[in-house]
Protein backbone atom coordinates (compact mmCIF):
# COMPACT_ATOMS: atom_id res chain seq x y z
CA UNK A 1 0.00 0.00 0.00
CA UNK A 2 2.11 2.66 -1.26
CA UNK A 3 1.72 6.35 -1.26
CA UNK A 4 0.22 6.51 -4.51
CA UNK A 5 -2.74 4.24 -4.06
CA UNK A 6 -3.67 5.76 -1.29
CA UNK A 7 -3.44 9.31 -2.78
CA UNK A 8 -5.13 7.75 -5.79
CA UNK A 9 -8.02 6.24 -3.94
CA UNK A 10 -8.83 9.47 -2.22
CA UNK A 11 -8.71 11.47 -5.31
CA UNK A 12 -10.91 8.58 -6.73
CA UNK A 13 -13.27 9.02 -3.94
CA UNK A 14 -13.50 12.48 -4.29
CA UNK A 15 -13.64 12.58 -8.30
CA UNK A 16 -16.85 9.89 -7.91
CA UNK A 17 -18.64 11.78 -5.08
CA UNK A 18 -18.50 14.88 -7.53
CA UNK A 19 -19.72 12.99 -10.14
CA UNK A 20 -22.81 11.43 -8.00
CA UNK A 21 -23.57 14.79 -6.48
CA UNK A 22 -23.61 16.99 -9.79
CA UNK A 23 -25.67 13.86 -11.17
CA UNK A 24 -27.91 14.24 -8.47
CA UNK A 25 -28.46 17.68 -9.02
CA UNK A 26 -28.66 17.48 -12.58
CA UNK A 27 -31.33 14.87 -12.28
CA UNK A 28 -33.46 17.71 -10.39
CA UNK A 29 -33.16 19.70 -13.52
CA UNK A 30 -33.85 16.31 -16.12
CA UNK A 31 -37.16 15.64 -13.34
CA UNK A 32 -38.16 19.20 -14.02
CA UNK A 33 -37.86 20.48 -17.69
CA UNK A 34 -37.64 16.72 -19.73
CA UNK A 35 -40.94 15.51 -17.80
CA UNK A 36 -42.55 18.90 -18.84
CA UNK A 37 -40.81 17.96 -22.58
CA UNK A 38 -42.80 14.88 -21.97
CA UNK A 39 -45.97 15.74 -21.15
CA UNK A 40 -46.16 19.42 -23.53
CA UNK A 41 -45.56 21.63 -20.77
CA UNK A 42 -42.80 24.46 -20.87
CA UNK A 43 -40.92 23.62 -17.55
CA UNK A 44 -38.69 25.55 -15.13
CA UNK A 45 -37.09 28.57 -17.45
CA UNK A 46 -37.39 31.84 -15.24
CA UNK A 47 -34.36 31.64 -12.50
CA UNK A 48 -31.77 33.64 -14.65
CA UNK A 49 -28.15 35.06 -13.91
CA UNK A 50 -28.38 37.99 -15.87
CA UNK A 51 -29.30 37.08 -19.23
CA UNK A 52 -28.49 33.49 -19.20
CA UNK A 53 -30.80 31.08 -19.03
CA UNK A 54 -29.54 27.94 -19.77
CA UNK A 55 -32.60 26.13 -20.30
CA UNK A 56 -34.10 26.33 -16.49
CA UNK A 57 -30.53 24.89 -15.46
CA UNK A 58 -30.09 27.80 -13.09
CA UNK A 59 -32.96 26.89 -11.25
CA UNK A 60 -30.50 23.80 -9.46
CA UNK A 61 -28.62 26.49 -7.69
CA UNK A 62 -31.98 28.32 -7.00
CA UNK A 63 -33.62 25.03 -5.75
CA UNK A 64 -30.11 24.65 -3.16
CA UNK A 65 -30.17 27.80 -2.00
CA UNK A 66 -33.79 27.65 -1.39
CA UNK A 67 -33.07 24.17 0.68
CA UNK A 68 -30.22 25.38 2.31
CA UNK A 69 -32.17 28.85 4.29
CA UNK A 70 -35.53 27.31 4.66
CA UNK A 71 -36.68 26.56 8.02
CA UNK A 72 -35.77 23.07 9.20
CA UNK A 73 -38.78 21.72 11.15
CA UNK A 74 -39.40 19.14 13.60
CA UNK A 75 -42.43 17.85 14.86
CA UNK A 76 -43.01 18.58 18.15
CA UNK A 77 -43.49 14.57 19.62
CA UNK A 78 -41.45 13.57 16.61
CA UNK A 79 -38.31 11.62 17.98
CA UNK A 80 -35.63 14.33 17.89
CA UNK A 81 -32.51 12.10 17.29
CA UNK A 82 -34.43 9.54 15.10
CA UNK A 83 -35.25 12.33 12.94
CA UNK A 84 -32.37 13.36 12.36
CA UNK A 85 -30.65 10.04 11.77
CA UNK A 86 -33.14 9.23 9.22
CA UNK A 87 -32.12 11.14 6.14
CA UNK A 88 -28.84 9.96 6.83
CA UNK A 89 -29.33 6.61 6.73
CA UNK A 90 -31.17 6.80 3.39
CA UNK A 91 -28.39 9.29 1.90
CA UNK A 92 -25.49 6.87 2.36
CA UNK A 93 -26.34 3.93 0.88
CA UNK A 94 -27.39 5.46 -2.31
CA UNK A 95 -23.49 7.11 -2.09
CA UNK A 96 -21.80 4.15 -0.87
CA UNK A 97 -23.03 1.72 -3.58
CA UNK A 98 -20.75 3.48 -6.11
CA UNK A 99 -17.70 2.29 -4.24
CA UNK A 100 -17.67 -0.73 -5.83
CA UNK A 101 -18.88 0.31 -9.26
CA UNK A 102 -15.82 0.72 -12.04
CA UNK A 103 -16.27 3.48 -14.43
CA UNK A 104 -13.93 2.20 -16.75
CA UNK A 105 -10.47 -0.39 -16.89
CA UNK A 106 -7.11 0.50 -15.19
CA UNK A 107 -5.51 3.96 -15.94
CA UNK A 108 -1.62 3.94 -16.20
CA UNK A 109 -0.74 7.29 -15.40
CA UNK A 110 3.04 6.19 -17.23
CA UNK A 111 1.97 5.28 -20.51
CA UNK A 112 -1.19 7.43 -21.98
CA UNK A 113 0.17 8.41 -25.06
CA UNK A 114 1.41 4.19 -25.47
CA UNK A 115 -0.51 1.58 -27.40
CA UNK A 116 -1.55 -0.76 -24.15
CA UNK A 117 -1.00 -4.12 -25.64
CA UNK A 118 -1.86 -5.84 -22.16
CA UNK A 119 -5.31 -5.88 -21.96
CA UNK A 120 -8.37 -3.81 -19.94
CA UNK A 121 -7.54 -4.69 -16.64
CA UNK A 122 -3.54 -5.20 -15.78
CA UNK A 123 -1.27 -3.79 -12.84
CA UNK A 124 1.71 -1.40 -12.98
CA UNK A 125 3.39 1.39 -10.19
CA UNK A 126 1.60 4.21 -11.97
CA UNK A 127 -1.46 1.89 -12.95
CA UNK A 128 -4.79 2.83 -11.18
CA UNK A 129 -8.80 1.03 -11.53
CA UNK A 130 -11.26 3.27 -11.87
CA UNK A 131 -12.79 1.83 -9.32
CA UNK A 132 -12.94 3.03 -5.96
CA UNK A 133 -12.88 -0.15 -3.79
CA UNK A 134 -11.97 -4.24 -5.90
CA UNK A 135 -13.50 -6.39 -3.17
CA UNK A 136 -14.44 -9.88 -4.03
CA UNK A 137 -17.78 -10.00 -3.10
CA UNK A 138 -18.53 -6.58 -4.90
CA UNK A 139 -22.02 -8.12 -6.17
CA UNK A 140 -23.26 -9.17 -2.49
CA UNK A 141 -21.61 -5.64 -1.14
CA UNK A 142 -24.44 -3.56 -3.82
CA UNK A 143 -27.29 -5.65 -2.88
CA UNK A 144 -26.06 -5.65 0.93
CA UNK A 145 -25.78 -1.98 0.26
CA UNK A 146 -29.52 -1.38 -1.32
CA UNK A 147 -30.97 -3.79 1.58
CA UNK A 148 -29.90 -0.96 4.04
CA UNK A 149 -32.10 1.82 2.15
CA UNK A 150 -35.26 0.82 3.66
CA UNK A 151 -34.01 1.84 7.42
CA UNK A 152 -33.81 5.33 6.85
CA UNK A 153 -37.63 4.76 4.99
CA UNK A 154 -39.10 3.22 8.17
CA UNK A 155 -37.34 5.31 10.39
CA UNK A 156 -38.24 8.46 8.90
CA UNK A 157 -41.73 7.44 9.27
CA UNK A 158 -41.86 6.12 12.68
CA UNK A 159 -39.85 8.94 14.27
CA UNK A 160 -41.93 11.69 12.19
CA UNK A 161 -44.93 10.83 14.84
CA UNK A 162 -47.58 11.31 11.51
CA UNK A 163 -49.78 9.00 10.49
CA UNK A 164 -49.34 9.76 6.80
CA UNK A 165 -45.80 9.11 7.36
CA UNK A 166 -45.82 6.21 9.52
CA UNK A 167 -48.53 4.45 6.33
CA UNK A 168 -45.72 5.60 4.02
CA UNK A 169 -42.45 4.11 5.80
CA UNK A 170 -44.97 0.88 6.31
CA UNK A 171 -45.67 0.60 2.39
CA UNK A 172 -41.78 1.62 1.68
CA UNK A 173 -41.03 -1.64 4.15
CA UNK A 174 -43.01 -4.12 2.77
CA UNK A 175 -42.60 -2.84 -0.86
CA UNK A 176 -38.68 -2.94 -0.66
CA UNK A 177 -38.36 -6.07 0.77
CA UNK A 178 -40.97 -7.26 -1.09
CA UNK A 179 -38.68 -6.65 -4.40
CA UNK A 180 -35.51 -6.90 -2.82
CA UNK A 181 -36.15 -10.52 -3.47
CA UNK A 182 -36.48 -10.32 -6.94
CA UNK A 183 -33.61 -7.66 -7.12
CA UNK A 184 -31.09 -10.48 -6.25
CA UNK A 185 -33.05 -13.50 -7.68
CA UNK A 186 -32.44 -11.48 -11.30
CA UNK A 187 -28.44 -11.34 -10.65
CA UNK A 188 -28.34 -14.94 -10.16
CA UNK A 189 -28.63 -15.72 -13.69
CA UNK A 190 -25.92 -13.03 -14.33
CA UNK A 191 -23.35 -14.76 -11.67
CA UNK A 192 -23.59 -17.85 -13.33
CA UNK A 193 -23.04 -16.39 -16.75
CA UNK A 194 -19.87 -14.19 -15.46
CA UNK A 195 -18.98 -16.69 -13.37
CA UNK A 196 -17.95 -14.47 -10.99
CA UNK A 197 -18.79 -11.52 -8.24
CA UNK A 198 -16.14 -9.37 -8.93
CA UNK A 199 -18.02 -6.58 -10.74
CA UNK A 200 -14.35 -5.31 -13.20
CA UNK A 201 -14.39 -9.17 -13.68
CA UNK A 202 -17.73 -9.32 -14.70
CA UNK A 203 -17.73 -5.95 -16.88
CA UNK A 204 -14.51 -7.73 -18.52
CA UNK A 205 -16.29 -10.85 -19.46
CA UNK A 206 -19.01 -8.47 -21.43
CA UNK A 207 -15.91 -6.84 -22.62
CA UNK A 208 -14.73 -10.13 -23.86
CA UNK A 209 -17.67 -12.19 -24.91
CA UNK A 210 -21.35 -9.96 -25.43
CA UNK A 211 -23.61 -7.36 -23.22
CA UNK A 212 -25.27 -9.08 -20.04
CA UNK A 213 -28.67 -8.03 -21.99
CA UNK A 214 -27.78 -10.32 -24.62
CA UNK A 215 -27.62 -13.40 -22.81
CA UNK A 216 -29.75 -12.59 -19.74
CA UNK A 217 -32.42 -10.69 -21.70
CA UNK A 218 -35.25 -11.72 -18.65
CA UNK A 219 -32.76 -10.59 -15.91
CA UNK A 220 -32.56 -7.26 -17.51
CA UNK A 221 -36.16 -6.52 -17.26
CA UNK A 222 -36.40 -8.27 -14.18
CA UNK A 223 -33.63 -6.04 -12.48
CA UNK A 224 -34.99 -2.72 -13.90
CA UNK A 225 -38.82 -3.69 -12.48
CA UNK A 226 -37.26 -4.73 -9.42
CA UNK A 227 -34.80 -1.47 -9.12
CA UNK A 228 -37.86 0.96 -10.05
CA UNK A 229 -39.68 -0.60 -7.26
CA UNK A 230 -36.78 -0.58 -4.68
CA UNK A 231 -36.02 3.07 -5.57
CA UNK A 232 -39.81 3.98 -4.91
CA UNK A 233 -40.85 5.76 -8.41
CA UNK A 234 -43.71 5.62 -10.30
CA UNK A 235 -45.57 3.17 -11.02
CA UNK A 236 -44.45 1.94 -7.64
CA UNK A 237 -44.24 5.10 -5.60
CA UNK A 238 -47.20 4.22 -3.35
CA UNK A 239 -44.47 4.70 0.08
CA UNK A 240 -45.05 8.66 -1.17
CA UNK A 241 -48.54 8.35 -2.87
CA UNK A 242 -49.19 12.44 -2.77
CA UNK A 243 -52.89 11.91 -3.84
CA UNK A 244 -53.66 9.59 -1.15
CA UNK A 245 -50.78 9.94 2.04
CA UNK A 246 -49.24 13.52 1.29
CA UNK A 247 -45.94 12.68 0.80
CA UNK A 248 -45.32 9.55 2.60
CA UNK A 249 -42.34 9.05 5.38
CA UNK A 250 -40.90 12.09 4.32
CA UNK A 251 -43.70 14.42 4.94
CA UNK A 252 -42.63 16.47 8.09
CA UNK A 253 -39.25 16.59 6.76
CA UNK A 254 -38.36 20.16 5.56
CA UNK A 255 -34.86 22.43 4.13
CA UNK A 256 -32.05 20.24 3.99
CA UNK A 257 -33.40 17.10 5.46
CA UNK A 258 -35.88 16.62 2.70
CA UNK A 259 -33.29 17.55 0.37
CA UNK A 260 -31.43 14.46 1.79
CA UNK A 261 -34.58 11.87 0.80
CA UNK A 262 -35.44 14.19 -2.34
CA UNK A 263 -32.05 14.12 -3.59
CA UNK A 264 -31.18 10.41 -2.66
CA UNK A 265 -34.50 9.32 -4.23
CA UNK A 266 -32.95 11.08 -7.25
CA UNK A 267 -29.49 9.98 -7.27
CA UNK A 268 -30.87 6.14 -6.92
CA UNK A 269 -32.13 6.28 -10.19
CA UNK A 270 -28.74 7.02 -11.17
CA UNK A 271 -27.33 4.38 -8.98
CA UNK A 272 -30.16 1.81 -10.77
CA UNK A 273 -29.05 3.05 -14.41
CA UNK A 274 -25.02 2.52 -13.20
CA UNK A 275 -25.62 -1.05 -12.00
CA UNK A 276 -28.12 -2.03 -15.09
CA UNK A 277 -24.81 -0.54 -17.49
CA UNK A 278 -22.82 -2.51 -15.22
CA UNK A 279 -24.84 -5.82 -15.43
CA UNK A 280 -26.38 -5.44 -18.59
CA UNK A 281 -24.75 -3.09 -20.84
CA UNK A 282 -21.30 -3.95 -21.03
CA UNK A 283 -20.21 -0.87 -18.21
CA UNK A 284 -17.11 0.83 -19.77
CA UNK A 285 -17.36 -1.57 -22.67
CA UNK A 286 -17.56 0.53 -26.10
CA UNK A 287 -18.28 -1.98 -29.09
CA UNK A 288 -15.18 -2.86 -31.35
CA UNK A 289 -13.04 -1.01 -28.89
CA UNK A 290 -9.86 -2.44 -27.34
CA UNK A 291 -7.27 -2.00 -25.20
CA UNK A 292 -5.24 -1.43 -27.77
CA UNK A 293 -7.09 0.62 -30.33
CA UNK A 294 -10.14 0.16 -32.62
CA UNK A 295 -10.78 -3.83 -33.89
CA UNK A 296 -13.32 -3.47 -36.93
CA UNK A 297 -14.10 -7.29 -37.09
CA UNK A 298 -16.79 -8.01 -39.77
CA UNK A 299 -17.62 -11.12 -41.31
CA UNK A 300 -16.43 -11.89 -45.10
CA UNK A 301 -13.81 -8.64 -44.42
CA UNK A 302 -10.25 -8.54 -43.40
CA UNK A 303 -9.60 -7.12 -39.53
CA UNK A 304 -9.36 -3.92 -40.06
CA UNK A 305 -6.73 -2.32 -36.31
CA UNK A 306 -6.43 1.17 -35.46
CA UNK A 307 -4.16 1.80 -32.55
CA UNK A 308 -5.02 4.59 -30.51
CA UNK A 309 -3.06 5.29 -27.38
CA UNK A 310 -4.02 4.16 -23.55
CA UNK A 311 -5.65 7.79 -22.84
CA UNK A 312 -7.62 8.45 -25.72
CA UNK A 313 -8.89 4.61 -25.35
CA UNK A 314 -9.83 5.07 -21.46
CA UNK A 315 -11.38 8.45 -22.24
CA UNK A 316 -13.75 6.84 -24.96
CA UNK A 317 -14.47 4.19 -22.65
CA UNK A 318 -15.11 6.64 -20.01
CA UNK A 319 -17.69 8.49 -21.96
CA UNK A 320 -19.29 5.49 -23.70
CA UNK A 321 -19.58 4.36 -19.72
CA UNK A 322 -21.86 8.38 -19.31
CA UNK A 323 -23.83 7.53 -22.43
CA UNK A 324 -25.13 4.17 -21.29
CA UNK A 325 -25.91 5.41 -17.77
CA UNK A 326 -27.65 8.75 -19.58
CA UNK A 327 -29.59 6.54 -21.94
CA UNK A 328 -30.64 4.65 -18.71
CA UNK A 329 -31.61 7.62 -16.38
CA UNK A 330 -33.98 8.55 -19.76
CA UNK A 331 -35.67 5.38 -19.76
CA UNK A 332 -36.57 5.54 -16.35
CA UNK A 333 -37.60 9.31 -16.76
CA UNK A 334 -39.92 7.94 -19.54
CA UNK A 335 -41.09 5.06 -17.47
CA UNK A 336 -42.11 7.20 -14.71
CA UNK A 337 -44.14 9.50 -16.92
CA UNK A 338 -45.76 6.86 -18.83
CA UNK A 339 -47.35 4.53 -16.69
CA UNK A 340 -50.18 5.20 -13.73
CA UNK A 341 -49.24 3.78 -10.35
CA UNK A 342 -50.11 0.28 -9.36
CA UNK A 343 -52.60 -0.23 -6.61
CA UNK A 344 -51.26 -1.98 -3.67
CA UNK A 345 -52.43 -5.27 -4.51
CA UNK A 346 -51.45 -5.40 -8.17
CA UNK A 347 -48.02 -4.48 -6.46
CA UNK A 348 -47.71 -7.44 -4.36
CA UNK A 349 -49.16 -9.34 -6.69
CA UNK A 350 -46.69 -8.23 -9.03
CA UNK A 351 -43.73 -8.70 -6.83
CA UNK A 352 -44.41 -11.78 -4.99
CA UNK A 353 -46.22 -14.06 -8.26
CA UNK A 354 -45.01 -12.57 -11.38
CA UNK A 355 -41.45 -11.44 -10.81
CA UNK A 356 -40.64 -13.87 -8.24
CA UNK A 357 -41.48 -17.17 -10.68
CA UNK A 358 -39.46 -15.47 -13.33
CA UNK A 359 -36.64 -14.73 -11.86
CA UNK A 360 -36.39 -18.03 -10.45
CA UNK A 361 -36.99 -19.71 -13.54
CA UNK A 362 -34.63 -17.20 -15.06
CA UNK A 363 -31.89 -19.31 -12.78
CA UNK A 364 -33.10 -22.57 -13.21
CA UNK A 365 -33.31 -22.07 -17.24
CA UNK A 366 -29.64 -20.38 -16.83
CA UNK A 367 -28.21 -23.56 -15.08
CA UNK A 368 -29.89 -25.88 -17.09
CA UNK A 369 -28.29 -24.14 -20.69
CA UNK A 370 -25.06 -23.30 -18.89
CA UNK A 371 -24.76 -27.25 -17.93
CA UNK A 372 -25.61 -28.08 -21.16
CA UNK A 373 -23.00 -26.39 -23.17
CA UNK A 374 -20.28 -27.53 -20.66
CA UNK B 1 -80.45 -3.30 -9.60
CA UNK B 2 -77.22 -4.82 -9.40
CA UNK B 3 -74.96 -4.53 -12.85
CA UNK B 4 -72.46 -6.62 -13.47
CA UNK B 5 -68.89 -4.29 -14.50
CA UNK B 6 -68.21 -5.14 -17.70
CA UNK B 7 -64.33 -5.32 -17.89
CA UNK B 8 -62.40 -4.32 -21.16
CA UNK B 9 -61.64 -6.91 -23.59
CA UNK B 10 -58.08 -7.78 -23.06
CA UNK B 11 -56.34 -10.37 -25.05
CA UNK B 12 -53.14 -11.96 -23.63
CA UNK B 13 -50.90 -9.51 -25.60
CA UNK B 14 -52.24 -6.74 -23.66
CA UNK B 15 -52.23 -8.67 -20.30
CA UNK B 16 -48.96 -9.49 -20.62
CA UNK B 17 -47.95 -5.75 -19.80
CA UNK B 18 -44.64 -5.67 -21.68
CA UNK B 19 -45.51 -4.84 -24.81
CA UNK B 20 -48.12 -2.45 -23.81
CA UNK B 21 -45.88 -0.38 -21.98
CA UNK B 22 -43.39 0.32 -25.02
CA UNK B 23 -46.01 1.13 -27.07
CA UNK B 24 -46.81 3.82 -24.56
CA UNK B 25 -43.40 4.72 -23.97
CA UNK B 26 -43.29 5.28 -27.94
CA UNK B 27 -46.22 7.95 -27.03
CA UNK B 28 -43.93 9.68 -24.44
CA UNK B 29 -40.67 9.75 -26.20
CA UNK B 30 -42.85 10.77 -29.45
CA UNK B 31 -43.47 13.70 -27.40
CA UNK B 32 -40.50 14.31 -25.83
CA UNK B 33 -38.65 14.60 -29.07
CA UNK B 34 -41.40 16.65 -31.14
CA UNK B 35 -41.08 19.20 -28.05
CA UNK B 36 -37.17 19.19 -28.46
CA UNK B 37 -36.27 19.56 -31.48
CA UNK B 38 -39.55 20.22 -33.42
CA UNK B 39 -42.61 21.85 -32.96
CA UNK B 40 -43.92 22.84 -30.02
CA UNK B 41 -47.00 20.93 -28.61
CA UNK B 42 -46.92 23.12 -25.62
CA UNK B 43 -50.02 25.52 -24.91
CA UNK B 44 -48.42 27.31 -22.30
CA UNK B 45 -48.46 31.46 -22.05
CA UNK B 46 -45.55 33.00 -20.55
CA UNK B 47 -47.48 35.62 -19.07
CA UNK B 48 -45.78 38.34 -17.96
CA UNK B 49 -44.81 38.65 -21.58
CA UNK B 50 -47.46 37.23 -23.32
CA UNK B 51 -51.12 38.11 -22.48
CA UNK B 52 -54.33 36.25 -23.61
CA UNK B 53 -56.44 39.25 -25.34
CA UNK B 54 -59.61 39.42 -22.94
CA UNK B 55 -62.93 39.17 -25.15
CA UNK B 56 -64.65 42.69 -25.52
CA UNK B 57 -67.39 42.42 -23.57
CA UNK B 58 -64.90 41.06 -20.51
CA UNK B 59 -66.21 42.51 -17.29
CA UNK B 60 -63.09 44.69 -15.79
CA UNK B 61 -62.43 47.05 -13.38
CA UNK B 62 -65.35 49.77 -12.99
CA UNK B 63 -64.96 53.35 -14.45
CA UNK B 64 -67.31 56.40 -14.45
CA UNK B 65 -67.99 58.04 -17.74
CA UNK B 66 -67.35 61.46 -18.14
CA UNK B 67 -69.33 64.66 -19.63
CA UNK B 68 -68.14 66.69 -22.75
CA UNK B 69 -66.84 68.89 -19.72
CA UNK B 70 -65.24 66.41 -17.34
CA UNK B 71 -68.76 66.25 -15.02
CA UNK B 72 -68.95 63.14 -14.11
CA UNK B 73 -72.33 61.61 -16.09
CA UNK B 74 -73.85 59.93 -12.68
CA UNK B 75 -77.11 61.90 -11.76
CA UNK B 76 -76.48 60.47 -8.50
CA UNK B 77 -79.84 58.18 -8.56
CA UNK B 78 -79.13 55.09 -6.57
CA UNK B 79 -80.02 52.65 -9.50
CA UNK B 80 -76.99 51.02 -9.39
CA UNK B 81 -76.20 51.12 -5.71
CA UNK B 82 -79.91 49.51 -5.30
CA UNK B 83 -79.02 46.38 -7.61
CA UNK B 84 -75.96 45.81 -6.46
CA UNK B 85 -75.85 42.43 -5.24
CA UNK B 86 -72.88 42.59 -3.08
CA UNK B 87 -73.86 46.27 -2.16
CA UNK B 88 -69.97 47.72 -2.45
CA UNK B 89 -71.02 50.62 -4.20
CA UNK B 90 -71.85 53.88 -1.96
CA UNK B 91 -73.23 56.88 -3.05
CA UNK B 92 -73.53 60.68 -1.61
CA UNK B 93 -75.96 62.57 -3.39
CA UNK B 94 -75.47 66.55 -4.01
CA UNK B 95 -77.49 68.96 -5.67
CA UNK B 96 -75.91 71.35 -8.03
CA UNK B 97 -76.99 75.36 -7.06
CA UNK B 98 -79.32 76.91 -9.52
CA UNK B 99 -76.62 79.01 -10.96
CA UNK B 100 -74.50 76.13 -12.01
CA UNK B 101 -74.18 75.43 -16.03
CA UNK B 102 -75.04 72.13 -15.19
CA UNK B 103 -78.30 73.18 -12.91
CA UNK B 104 -80.31 71.36 -15.07
CA UNK B 105 -79.26 67.82 -14.31
CA UNK B 106 -80.15 68.52 -11.04
CA UNK B 107 -78.07 65.91 -8.90
CA UNK B 108 -74.57 64.54 -8.87
CA UNK B 109 -72.45 62.16 -6.71
CA UNK B 110 -70.59 63.98 -4.22
CA UNK B 111 -68.90 60.85 -3.13
CA UNK B 112 -68.87 57.32 -5.19
CA UNK B 113 -67.34 54.66 -3.54
CA UNK B 114 -67.07 51.34 -5.17
CA UNK B 115 -65.25 48.25 -2.63
CA UNK B 116 -63.48 46.39 -5.28
CA UNK B 117 -62.97 43.63 -3.01
CA UNK B 118 -66.60 42.93 -2.35
CA UNK B 119 -67.22 43.65 -5.82
CA UNK B 120 -68.50 40.45 -7.79
CA UNK B 121 -68.44 41.54 -11.00
CA UNK B 122 -71.51 40.93 -12.23
CA UNK B 123 -72.27 43.45 -14.44
CA UNK B 124 -75.91 44.66 -12.83
CA UNK B 125 -74.55 48.15 -12.07
CA UNK B 126 -73.86 48.61 -15.69
CA UNK B 127 -77.13 46.90 -16.67
CA UNK B 128 -79.11 49.39 -14.19
CA UNK B 129 -77.41 52.21 -14.73
CA UNK B 130 -79.81 54.80 -16.63
CA UNK B 131 -77.33 57.35 -17.89
CA UNK B 132 -74.42 54.80 -19.36
CA UNK B 133 -72.66 56.68 -16.40
CA UNK B 134 -70.69 53.40 -14.80
CA UNK B 135 -69.02 51.03 -17.11
CA UNK B 136 -66.91 47.65 -17.06
CA UNK B 137 -65.09 48.03 -20.61
CA UNK B 138 -61.83 49.17 -19.15
CA UNK B 139 -60.28 45.16 -19.42
CA UNK B 140 -58.50 45.99 -16.27
CA UNK B 141 -58.34 43.81 -13.15
CA UNK B 142 -58.13 45.40 -9.55
CA UNK B 143 -54.28 46.21 -9.11
CA UNK B 144 -52.31 44.75 -6.07
CA UNK B 145 -52.40 46.86 -3.22
CA UNK B 146 -50.53 46.55 0.14
CA UNK B 147 -53.87 46.89 2.41
CA UNK B 148 -57.48 46.21 2.11
CA UNK B 149 -58.80 50.09 2.09
CA UNK B 150 -56.72 51.04 -1.11
CA UNK B 151 -59.54 48.65 -2.62
CA UNK B 152 -61.81 50.91 -1.92
CA UNK B 153 -62.06 53.45 -5.30
CA UNK B 154 -63.56 56.82 -4.55
CA UNK B 155 -64.93 59.55 -7.11
CA UNK B 156 -62.14 60.38 -8.82
CA UNK B 157 -60.32 57.96 -9.32
CA UNK B 158 -63.07 55.86 -11.04
CA UNK B 159 -63.74 59.19 -13.29
CA UNK B 160 -60.16 58.74 -14.23
CA UNK B 161 -59.91 55.42 -15.73
CA UNK B 162 -60.34 55.19 -19.57
CA UNK B 163 -61.56 51.98 -21.65
CA UNK B 164 -59.62 49.95 -23.18
CA UNK B 165 -59.74 52.64 -25.98
CA UNK B 166 -58.25 55.33 -23.78
CA UNK B 167 -61.44 56.88 -23.89
CA UNK B 168 -63.06 58.42 -20.79
CA UNK B 169 -66.22 59.88 -22.19
CA UNK B 170 -69.60 57.14 -22.69
CA UNK B 171 -68.47 54.97 -25.43
CA UNK B 172 -72.47 54.48 -26.52
CA UNK B 173 -73.18 57.48 -28.79
CA UNK B 174 -77.37 57.31 -28.13
CA UNK B 175 -76.45 58.03 -24.51
CA UNK B 176 -75.25 61.38 -25.39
Amino acid sequence: MNAFFVWMTVAKIVAFVLFILTGGALMVWVERRLSAMMQDRVGPHRANLGRFRLWGLIHILADGLKMMVKEDFIPRRADRLLHALAPILAFFPVVVTFAVVPFGPTLDFAHLGAVNHEGPLFSGPWATTLQVATIDVGLLFVLAIAGTGVVGAVLAGAASDNRFSLLGSLRAASQMISYEVTLGASLVGCILVFGTLRIEQMVLWQHQHVWGILVQPLAFLLFLVAGIAESKRVPFDLPEGESEIVAGYFLEYSGMKFAMFFLGELMEIVVLAILLTVFFLGGWDVPFLFADGLHVDLPFLDTWVWNWPHGVVVLVQLLGFTVKVGAMVFLQMALRWTLPRFRYDQLMDLGWKVLLPLSLGNIAVTAVVLAALR
Amino acid sequence: MPYVVRRPDRNLWEQSYVPETVRGLGVTLRHFFRNVFGRRDTVTLLYPEQRRPYPPRFRGLHRLTQRDDGAPRCTACLCCQTACPAECIHIVAGEYPPEHPLAHVEKYPVEFWIDELRCVSCGLCVEACPCDAIRMDTGLHPRPVEARPHLIYERNLLLSISDTAGNVHTANPRKK
